[in-house]
């Protein structure tokens, strides 16, 4: 089948599809001119949106909520955003407008009008922007006391006290003592009891810290002194990256965490092997011999002073220094900025100032360089990988 | 008993007389003068900020750097704020309250001339002081804001904070008080509040913001030091402290200062835009009015810098709400600039650009302040660099892009030259686009996880948050160049710039009336106020329909008067707030190191300063000591 394009004619529209035998013929031609002009603003609006939806996404992003108490004030700013693009909108629009419409021509010295005001005008824009403020306080008023609040199920309580520069955590449901790296069943809501720590706990005095993972909650601060709370919940499992947001010093960028959502089972498995003391490594060993320096490194300041290793015989309590009785079960350490494997934490050991910048020696705060000898090192390491 | 011998012998009784050379800008009590001094010490802290801020964003150019140690960082960033905030914005807006007032409400000086010289020298030996802690075992480290616990630990150099903001803090409640005086007392007859330039309503509010907020930080400071040096236990919990309540007080004083930082730049925008469209400004009595209000609600806001501090959830929705609501006369304002355009003629002059592009910017700056206030979405945003994208875009594209109009504007009245209109505007348009590259993609970083303050980019935020970040880096980049050609465009232009006349912008305000530059004593008359935008009237009569027509004989300039202003009484210069303040710094040495010594010394010096003040006499000589013989009566 043919088509005939049609010739030049006065009053003919050579882009039209022609109908000829009932049958519409495309015009192809017309079809490339015609169509591309509406077509690309609506590529073009389709990327933006795609590529804004996969620009919202991250590990740590806040504009990716996988719980509810991060959902929830998604769905409230969302609003909120779509009024003030509005805004941005009309005011941009009548900043550019004005600034065209009312631009002095060249040659132009005529006066305008020297117009003062206009109440009514300036009455509604008094007006108008209060109602809509007013109808968006409502909402957020709720919404404060929503996410404050004790939820209403069965919840989770895990104690959270913020160190320089680590975060640790306590389960007092099952007395466990963790750091940096939560573990919580999903779709559980989790409580967070949080303070920082002070003189009254350890040599540190203490200073302001915030517990944040983007994904699971907004962020609330550790302040020595006083007890906050933070709910949080999972409802997928995953393993949630946050950092600390309160400016606390030196190293406040390397104190990161963690949060690992897992199903009930994993959940109730996980807490066992936590309740689990320590292992005592058999004697002669290279693990037993790191044991013993782990306790006692003559001269210098043991291991035990600030780290715990529970071995089941007295009592857990909390320590300066992370707990380390199931240390290996944990898969970054030193505040989560660094994978644990056996050469990183061997390096660490040897030098913790050089992998984290923490100052020990002015500071008193952190972990000291203890000059390890490659063979402390080598025992040591090994004791520390049968902490699981 | 005065001598009437040699000038050289009683020498210090003599007031200082020479007008020409360094010694007699040392001693200089002329407003005009003062705010010169301002404004090129602003500029070299500007730069210095500028500097630090061009650290940090080579730091964080690309994830997992190390151009600089977390130590340093954390001091550049520490400095970037102190310095921004407190030595370039606050006294940047001084230069213009000190240049501009008294010629705008038509008097010949500010209400206490020698304690206008004293707040800019405390400024100067202030910066000095903050600055030279780089020498002394490290700058502040603590963040602007130096919460407690954190900055009573001795690693934090916060004892410099501390000392050095105390000593910025006078520098500005002398001028507030100096400035909200001088409006009360001294305006030219006729001028009633409702006819004063909104620039002098805008300095009015803004004195009365730092008259209460001052004092609040000064306490938070003595506390600070007080922990830091002397171990106090104000805000250490294990004694029954509370680093809460320093943060309550920082803020009583930190959320006034913001609005202490833009109403000058506001003000400066509602004169720039009336001018250059041929308008009055809109609604001038709601201008005044939401000024006012933003001010005093501004003091009922403080805790939303605290939304996920140790508050409830009471406070917490109260604070939101009160919030919300500066919105509505910050709103009243943007649509009230854009109204004055709106029906003008508008003349796109560098200066205007920047007033326009003051608009706009700062409508982004509040609509994602008003983001701010949603409280559970805030928990998102606080900390990140969502929050310093809004504040620069703010106080930069807020602020600074008001602060820069005015000296596009003004430029003229002071020099007696025009700046270069090609340069100023390629400066603006490098300008925009830098602080949008810089500034813009912070909203996106922040959202994605990025926290501020931290010294290095971690490298798990992402390659997305990476390309924010390097982004921002290169709007630096574009920002420095433009920088350099104001800078040039300023320094050429006051050698060899374009001859301006008195009134090269067809001005509505009396500063326009005076010699360019103006007389020492300002007027040769006062003039006679009787309407608002004043000088405007005097040119133009208005039509039935509101259009202006000129007034054919020309009531304008002041100095068609015969130049003989021989009995204008003017302040004498003196040396003593000079010599005064330099007292400041032993003793604000002394208060750091706890070195009883230096704090004596510094406080006899000051003292004796005080008292040198307090008994100098009057050139023209007073009722027990007539003139000496000889000495200058000007």
């Amino acid at each position: 089948m043919v088509v005939r394009v049609p010739t030049a004619r006065s009053g003919t529209d050579l882009t039209a599809d022609r109908e000829a035998d009932g049958v519409v013929r495309k015009n192809l031609a017309a079809r490339g001119s015609r169509r591309t002009p509406r077509r690309a603003p609506r590529v073009a609006l389709f990327a933006t949106v795609a590529l804004v939806l996969a620009a919202c996404s991250g590990d740590q992003s806040a504009l990716d909520p996988a719980g509810p108490f991060a959902q929830r004030p998604q769905d409230l700013i969302v609003w909120v955003f779509g009024i003030a693009v509005v805004v941005f909108v009309l005011v941009q629009g009548l900043i550019l407008y004005t600034s065209f419409r009312y631009r002095r021509r060249e040659g132009d010295d005529s006066m305008p009008e020297q117009v003062h005001g206009n109440t009514k005008l300036e009455i509604v824009w008094t007006l108008i922007p209060a109602m809509i403020l007013a109808a968006i306080a409502v909402p957020t008023v709720q919404l404060i006391f929503e996410q404050m609040d004790e939820p209403d199920v069965d919840y989770l309580t895990v104690e959270v006290i913020g160190h320089r520069w680590w975060f640790e955590y306590y389960y007092p449901d099952y007395d466990i003592y963790t750091a940096n790296e939560m573990a919580i069943p999903v779709g559980m809501p989790v409580r967070l009891e949080m303070t920082a720590t002070d003189l009254a706990r350890s040599p540190d005095l203490g200073v302001i810290h915030s517990f944040w993972i983007p994904r699971l909650a907004g962020k609330q601060d550790l302040v020595p002194g006083h007890t906050t709370y933070l709910n949080l919940q999972a409802d997928e499992p995953g393993r949630y990256i946050g950092q600390c947001a309160e400016y606390c010093g030196l190293s406040h960028v390397n104190m990161r965490t963690r949060v690992e959502a897992m199903g009930m089972a994993d959940f109730e498995q996980w807490v066992e092997a936590q309740r689990t003391p320590a292992p005592i490594p058999v004697a002669g060993t290279l693990e037993a011999r790191g044991r013993e320096l782990f306790g006692d490194l003559g001269a210098r300041q043991a291991c035990a002073s600030c780290h715990q290793v529970w071995e089941g015989d007295s009592p857990r309590g909390p320590a300066q220094g992370p707990d380390l009785t199931h240390l290996w079960s944990r898969e970054e350490f030193a505040g989560a900025i660094h994978d644990l494997t056996p050469e990183n934490l061997r390096a660490w050991l040897a030098n913790p100032n050089a992998m984290k910048p923490m100052q020990y020696e002015v500071n008193g705060i952190g972990m000291p360089n203890l000059n390890l000898t490659d063979d402390e090192l080598d025992a040591l390491t090994a004791y520390l990988e049968t902490l699981r | 008993m005065a001598t009437t011998t040699a000038a050289g012998t009683d020498t210090a009784r003599i007031r200082p007389s020479k007008s020409t050379g360094f010694l007699s800008w040392v001693a200089t009590t002329d407003h005009k003068r003062i705010g010169i001094l301002y404004f090129w010490t602003v500029l070299v802290f500007f730069f210095i900020g500028g500097v630090e801020s061009s650290l940090i964003r080579a730091q964080l150019a690309q994830a997992e750097l190390s151009v600089l140690t977390a130590e340093i960082y954390n001091q550049m960033f520490t400095m970037h704020g102190i310095t921004m905030v407190f030595l370039v914005v606050m006294p940047f807006a001084a230069a213009f309250f000190n240049y501009l007032l008294p010629l705008m409400i038509g008097a010949r000086d500010v209400a206490f001339p020698r304690l206008n010289a004293f707040s800019y020298w405390f400024y100067l030996f202030g910066g000095i002081f903050l600055y030279s802690s780089f020498f002394l075992g490290g700058a502040p480290n603590g963040s602007w804001v130096g919460y407690a616990p954190l900055s009573t630990n001795a690693v934090s150099n916060m004892a410099f904070y501390a000392v050095g903001l105390q000593i910025l803090g006078v520098s500005s409640l002398a001028s507030a008080v100096n400035f909200i005086v001088t409006i009360v007392n001294m305006r030219a007859p006729g001028m009633t509040f409702m006819r004063m330039p909104m620039f002098v309503w805008m300095t009015l509010t803004t004195s009365f913001l730092l008259l209460f907020a001052v004092p609040i930080i000064a306490v938070a400071l003595f506390m600070l030091q007080f922990d830091a040096v002397f171990s106090a236990q104000f805000f250490q919990p294990a004694t029954g402290g509370d680093p809460v309540l320093y943060q309550h007080l920082f803020w009583l004083f930190g959320h006034p200062e913001v609005y202490i930082m833009i109403l000058p730049a506001m003000g400066i925008v509602s004169e720039v835009m009336p001018t250059f469209s041929r308008k009055p400004l809109f609604g001038y009595a709601a201008m005044a009015f939401a000024g006012a209000a933003i001010g005093f609600i501004g003091f009922g806001v403080w805790a939303h810098h605290m939304f996920t501090s140790a508050i409830g959830p009471v406070p917490r929705a109260a604070f939101s709400v009160a919030t919300m609501f500066i919105a509505v006369p910050t709103g009243i304002k943007i649509f009230n600039w854009v109204f004055t355009m709106w029906g003008g003629r508008i003349r796109f002059t560098t200066a205007m650009l920047f007033s326009v592009g003051f608009v706009s910017m700062f409508t982004i700056g509040g609509l994602s302040g008003v983001m701010h206030a949603i409280v559970p979405h805030n928990a998102q945003q606080h900390d990140t660099y969502f929050v310093v994208a809004h504040f620069h875009y703010v106080l930069f594209g807020g602020a600074l892009f008001g602060l820069i109009s005015g000296v596009y504007y003004w430029f003229p009245k002071v020099t007696g030259r025009l700046m270069n209109e090609k340069l100023g505007k390629v400066h603006f348009w490098t300008w925009l686009f830098g602080f949008n590259l810089t500034f813009g993609p912070m909203h996106m970083s922040g959202l994605l996880g990025q926290p501020r303050r931290t010294a290095v980019l971690p490298d798990e935020l992402g390659p997305t948050v990476e390309l924010y970040n390097l982004l921002s880096s290169l709007g630096v980049i574009v920002l420095i160049v433009s920088a350099s050609i104001f800078l040039f465009n300023l320094i050429r232009s006051i050698r060899r710039g374009e001859a301006s006349g008195d009134d090269p912008w067809d001005a509505r305000t009396i500063e326009w009336m005076t010699a360019t530059p103006p007389k020492h004593h300002n007027f040769d008359v006062i003039p006679v106020v009787t309407s608002r935008d004043e000088f405007w009237h005097r040119k133009y009569a208005e039509s039935e329909q509101g259009i202006p027509v000129a007034v054919p004989v020309g009531a304008s300039v002041d100095h068609d008067a015969d130049g003989d202003a021989g009995h204008i009484h003017m302040p004498d210069p003196s040396l003593w707030p000079a010599i005064h303040t330099l007292g400041v710094l032993p003793l604000g040495y002394g208060l750091v190191y706890a070195n009883w010594l230096l704090i004596g010394i510094g406080a006899v010096w000051m003292v004796t300063g005080m008292f040198g003040w307090i008994i100098e006499p009057l050139a023209e000589g007073d009722d027990d000591e007539p003139a000496l013989a000889g000495s200058a009566a000007h």
